[in-house]
């Protein structure tokens, strides 16, 4: 037998680098499609973000919508249609700001963040698929809840197109601000482990000190003080104005809608969410897994 | 953009990285060539996830000269990430998604991603891809995480200790895969805990103790591994006991004889050694010398020399200098 020593140096061969890169590196639209199109996918199939963000405040009008009966003093206004205008307020809320906030916990907590922040997706493209995500579960929500007030309590639909665009940008704009301030707020979440129990105390304190399920008239001066720092507050006002006769301002304490003043706030919350977001939002780091 | 012709894919010099009063990169030194697979060794909390979290532009360095592919990672250019494959050493979990749609998902994110199919088939996924990702077992999840890396068909990749859960077969696969990249004129970073892995997968390595390099080069000249003598042993028979050892090539080096009745002699020259030490044995009637062995230094023996010759990697206070010219005195 010949031994024969092998070759020291095997041909590498290598794709030539220009023909590789002629590709265009993926811009905002498609990577924000693509998280939208996963948002979006993910949404819908978790039990538990399909039962606890969009079920909850429907449960909650079912059964409150059940339980409430009898006038608000001083109105002609049924205390049920009351709830029904804050309820929608308490069911953007949770999409938007509880289901985001706890949403972007579990995100860094699993590896999603840590690995998108890896790929060349355009950083923005994360928000944007968040925002489309918050923005499709926020209209189903309404129409659910909407649909729900209509066909068992005999909520009436707004009366008049001014009425039908205040819903609209009510909507909307409660939405953005209140998923930047999710956004902002996931900052403050240490693991996924302890997500819910950070951010229900805070969706729980505001729907009752936001005029929810009382009167916003008949709470406490201070309390409606403490509130109006907050958007809930606002966006239910907004509602009543939807859905509530015109003499119901009356046990508004302002006396009006104050319209202008929702907008404002939901502006200034919607902008204040997006700085702090800016500040807060870690693609990496401790708590970044 | 491109790495300038002669610049090697991943250039490091000085690399500090503190945490206060702790150092966990002391000024790194290292090369890695263009097209070849490295290995970063070392012990648990030696700075070799850091060193590597730095290269990948996801940890801010303290100090020191950086540059891989021709940038500095601080930056972090969209167009030098998709340049970079990552798979980091935590597994993962993408729920609520099957494993193609986590591939397909990621790989919208490149210019020119390698198909999503071929990629699952790479790694070993062909038949789960269908599974939700989170009802993989750990070793299927860790393979979705290096398809996640690789998606994107990167010119480097950086592997932190990917094989770590996986069973020996899986292993295996996973080492083709690296063979697939470095094929293709890829360079890949790849740290791990076994030793069988780097000398199997790569040519060139650096072992990491206490946040420095204390060795770097080719595995197989390792720890002066060629300087180390081979010891040639053999259990002593009868036939042999209380007879003079033949005269032996230069070097060679002859142990005392302990309770387990075994010879041992380290030499730079088995070969010669064994020449005498056969016609000796056959005079006395001994036709195969039991239990010969020809035991070269493995890579673990020089590796747990080097591990243990710079120890003390677990203290790199505030006063380290004071430890390391301790150290040069003694």
């Amino acid at each position: 037998m010949t031994l024969t020593q092998p070759s020291t140096t095997a041909p590498v061969t290598g794709t030539p680098r220009a023909a590789r890169h002629t590709g265009r590196l993926p811009g905002i639209w498609r990577a924000g499609a693509a998280r939208s199109k996963v948002e979006l996918r993910a949404f819908f199939r978790n039990k538990q973000s399909l039962v606890f963000t969009l079920m909850f405040p429907v449960i909650l009008l079912v059964v409150f919508g059940s339980i409430f009966s009898g006038k608000v003093a001083g109105t002609d206004t049924d205390l049920k249609q009351v709830f029904m205008a804050g309820i929608i307020a308490a069911g953007v809320m949770s999409t938007s700001f509880s289901g985001l906030a706890i949403n972007i916990a579990i995100e860094r907590d699993t590896g999603t963040v840590r690995r998108l922040a890896m790929t060349p997706m355009p950083k923005s493209a994360y928000f944007v698929g968040k925002l489309v995500r918050v923005i499709v579960t926020t209209a189903l929500e309404a129409v659910l809840l909407i649909g729900i007030a209509l066909a068992l309590f005999g909520l009436p639909l707004p009366s008049t197109p001014e009425r039908w665009f205040t819903l609209g940008w009510d909507l909307a704009l409660g939405t953005v601000a209140c998923a930047m301030a999710g956004a902002a707020y996931s900052a403050l979440i240490p693991n996924s482990r302890s997500a819910a129990a950070i951010v229900t105390p805070v969706f729980m304190v505001l729907q009752f000190i936001s005029g929810v399920f009382f009167p916003f008239g008949q709470l406490p001066a201070w309390m409606q003080t403490v509130a109006a720092f907050f958007p809930v507050k606002w966006m239910a006002q907004g509602f009543r104005s939807v859905f509530l006769p015109d003499s119901f301002t009356a046990v508004e304490p302002a006396g009006n809608w104050e319209l202008g003043h929702i907008a404002m706030v939901l502006v200034a919350w919607s902008l204040a969410g997006l700085v702090l977001t800016a500040f807060s939002f870690r693609w990496r780091g401790p708590r970044v897994r | 953009m491109a790495t300038a012709v002669g610049e090697h894919p991943v250039s490091v010099r000085g690399l500090r990285k503190s945490y206060g009063d702790w150092h966990a990169v002391q000024g790194l030194d290292l090369d890695i060539h263009q097209g070849e697979v490295f290995a970063l060794l070392g012990p648990n909390g030696a700075g070799k996830t850091t060193t590597v979290e730095i290269l990948e532009g996801v940890r801010q360095r303290t100090g020191g000269d950086v540059r891989v592919l021709g940038c500095d990672p601080a930056e972090d250019r969209r167009d030098w990430r998709a340049r970079i494959g990552v798979v980091p050493q935590t597994t993962g979990a993408y729920s609520d998604l099957t494993v193609r749609e986590v591939v397909e998902h990621f790989a919208a994110f490149y210019p020119n991603p390698l198909p999503v199919g071929q990629v699952i088939d790479m790694v070993g996924l062909g038949k789960h891809e269908k599974k939700q990702s989170t009802d993989l077992s750990g070793g299927q999840a860790r393979r979705l995480d290096v398809a996640v890396g690789i998606v994107g068909d990167p010119d480097l990749i950086f592997l932190d200790e990917p094989t770590t859960g996986l069973d020996p077969v899986a292993r295996r696969e996973a080492w083709d895969l690296v063979r697939y990249f470095s094929e293709r004129g890829r360079t890949t970073v790849l740290t791990t805990h076994y030793l069988d892995e780097a000398e199997a997968l790569c040519e060139r390595a650096a072992v990491i103790v206490a946040g420095r390099v204390v060795q770097c080069g080719p595995l197989a000249e390792f720890g002066g591994r060629t300087q180390t003598p081979t010891t040639v042993s053999f259990r002593i028979p009868p036939e042999l006991a209380g007879r003079t050892l033949p005269s032996l090539p230069p070097g060679a080096d002859p142990a005392p004889v302990g309770a387990d009745g075994v010879l041992r002699i380290g030499t730079h020259a088995p070969t010669a050694l064994l020449a005498a030490l056969v016609p000796w044995a056959h005079q006395a009637g001994v036709g195969e010398l039991p239990e010969l062995r020809v035991h070269r230094p493995t890579l673990e023996d020089v590796y747990l020399d080097l591990i243990r010759e710079h120890a003390d990697g677990t203290d790199r206070g505030a006063d380290t200098t004071q430890l390391i010219s301790e150290a040069g005195t003694r």
